[in-house]
């Protein structure tokens, strides 16, 4: 077992646009990317769980020549709007630092 | 430079990610000693929130600005290659605009520069919008907010995000130097090699790395220059400065940064599509580019961006000691807030719903708000913002005060007696934060042609 902020190299969340917020999750080694995405914890329904929102309301992609996992969803509240609380949206990754992958 | 030989390359230099950013002089020096065609520079992004569009007012600092441009302006001119600049003052408003157009004046004044130079405009007309609106021509992307005639009517401004062929056409116009309104990020880097018939899908994908300066390399120490060389079948990308490099995985990477989706990017003209694009190491610092393609759009879409005021705001900034206090802090700011609006409705006759009072939490969700996973409070202090948006500043603060009042001495059962329940830091306790804004449509206008929303007025400088 690892913590996924211990095997990725970079967890990050920003804007995509003032309207949708973006995660990236990359690594610099080819085999321990592959053996987060064979896990599957990472997932669209991980996210979906959460951030608390529809799974159809997540875009999940796999980026094999990035080594990346990402994954997209609406902004809670529009950047900048009353009551939004990371107009960069850069704080949002939190969450997925303790995902626990086998 | 034939359209016919192999060899045809064109180099492209973005000095910076955003204009006013910064860059070496040293990097920018020797990408002019390679000799490229055409310097871009994208001086726009919405990162910093809806202020700049709203309130009419650049993200970066005049100065700042003056000082990347005057280097870029100075270089473009001695090496003779045309000099495209997007997303003027940040927003790319006519008032963006015309603050990067009075410095441009400025430099030219100062150096003793003439030249010729586009304006190409971007602020939407209302009554255009609304002609359009009627047509069920102005659709949705999503997620969008409602858009009608009385959103325009609102707007403080909207903008165009206009393509490459508005640059095209003043480069055609023979002009030197173009200054642009609110640009899709990657069209001032795409103009030239449309012209000379590049690969749509080649010249979009290295524009698309361009746009962001070094933000592509492995580790960035600051903004600064890249360089990409287009041709045929493939483009090759790198940094100037020698202590950075471009990776193959670097380089991939980029296509996810602010992008929703990684593999597609859409612009007005269509889609650049990344799912075959392969990677290689020219050498340890430079990186091939192969495979792009480039989908095109059945219809011709221009992207808006809007914002309206929200109103004016004032906070209250405080914090929580009390280990009394924070165990039973929700219910104990539910009771504060249930008073406040009390209060306010006495003073003021407002509703609750005829203002905004946002208390926000530092220490329990402060930063993540409704995606916040952790719910107990957990911690030997929190930060606490009281924030007002109201409709003018002055009722603002009014209902700030009160708040202040009424929330620093707002009694728990355990302590009898008038209690001080938030440290205020400062005198007056509130701030105030003056107009604050929302961007307002989320839309694509389908015009007749690209240029229709987009005038090019030529001035002699």
């Amino acid at each position: 077992m690892a913590k996924l902020g211990e095997l990725a190299s970079l967890i990050r969340s920003k804007n995509a646009g003032p309207f949708q917020l973006t995660f990236d999750i990359m690594f610099n080694d080819p085999a321990v990317y592959e053996r987060v995405k064979r896990s599957g914890v990472v997932s669209r329904e991980a996210i979906s769980r959460i951030y608390r929102l529809p799974q159809e309301q997540v875009l999940f992609f796999f980026v094999d020549n990035a080594l990346a996992i990402k994954a997209s969803i609406p902004r809670p509240i529009f950047q900048g709007d009353v009551g939004d609380t990371d107009s960069h949206g850069g704080q949002q990754y939190a969450p997925l630092i303790t995902l626990n992958i086998p | 430079m034939s359209k016919h030989t192999a060899a045809r390359e064109l180099r492209i230099l973005s000095p910076t990610g955003a204009l006013g950013s910064g860059f070496l002089e040293s990097s920018f020096n020797a990408a002019l000693e390679q000799q490229p065609h055409v310097i871009g520079c994208d001086a726009g992004t919405t990162d910093g929130g809806p202020f700049a569009l709203g309130a009419g007012k650049p993200s970066f600092p005049r100065l700042a600005v003056k000082r990347d441009l005057r280097l870029i302006l100075l270089g473009a001119r001695r090496i003779k290659v045309p000099l495209l600049i997007g997303s003027c003052g940040t927003a790319g408003g006519e008032v963006h605009l015309q603050i990067v157009h009075e410095i441009v004046r400025e430099i030219a004044r100062e150096e003793g520069l003439s030249f010729k130079l586009a304006l190409i405009h971007a602020e939407q007309d209302k009554d255009y919008l609304k002609t359009r609106l009627r047509q069920g021509r102005i659709k949705p992307l999503h997620p969008a907010p409602e858009f009608d005639e009385e959103v325009i009517d609102r707007s403080e401004r909207i903008v165009g995000m206009m393509g490459t062929e508005p640059y095209v056409r003043a480069l055609e116009m023979g002009v030197e130097v173009i200054l642009a309104g609110r640009s899709s990020d990657t069209s001032m880097f795409c103009a030239l090699p449309h012209m000379h018939g590049f690969s749509a899908g080649i010249a979009l994908h290295a524009a698309k790395i361009l746009e962001c300066g070094t933000a592509a390399v492995v580790q960035r120490k600051t903004p600064d220059c890249m360089l990409a060389t287009i041709r045929d079948d493939h483009f090759e990308i790198g940094p100037l400065d020698p202590d950075l490099r471009c990776t193959p995985q670097s380089i991939a990477s980029h296509s996810l940064y602010e992008n929703a989706d990684p593999f597609l990017l859409k612009e007005p003209d269509g889609t650049l599509d990344t799912t075959r694009a392969r990677y290689e190491a020219v050498n340890e610092r430079l990186v091939r580019v192969r495979g792009s393609e480039f989908i095109p759009a059945e219809t011709y879409t221009i992207k808006l961006e809007g914002a309206e005021l929200a109103g004016y705001q004032t906070i209250l900034i405080g914090g929580v000691r009390d280990p009394y206090i924070l165990r039973q802090l929700d219910d104990w700011l539910t009771r504060i807030r249930a008073r406040i609006e009390w209060r306010v409705k006495d003073v003021t006759g407002l509703a609750p719903d005829e203002y905004a009072l946002n208390i926000r939490v530092y220490g329990k969700n402060g930063t993540m708000g409704a995606l916040e996973p952790v719910q107990e409070f957990q911690g030997h202090e929190a930060c606490l913002i009281f924030e007002v948006t109201a409709q003018t500043q002055e009722l603002a603060s009014t209902i700030a005060a009160m708040t202040r009042h009424q929330a620093i001495h707002f009694p728990i059962p355990e302590w009898s007696g008038l209690i001080t329940g938030v440290a205020c830091p400062y005198s007056p306790a509130y701030i105030e934060r003056g107009a604050t804004y929302r961007f307002n449509v989320n839309h694509v206008v389908e015009p007749d042609n690209a240029y229709e929303m987009f005038p090019i007025e030529i001035v002699e400088i």
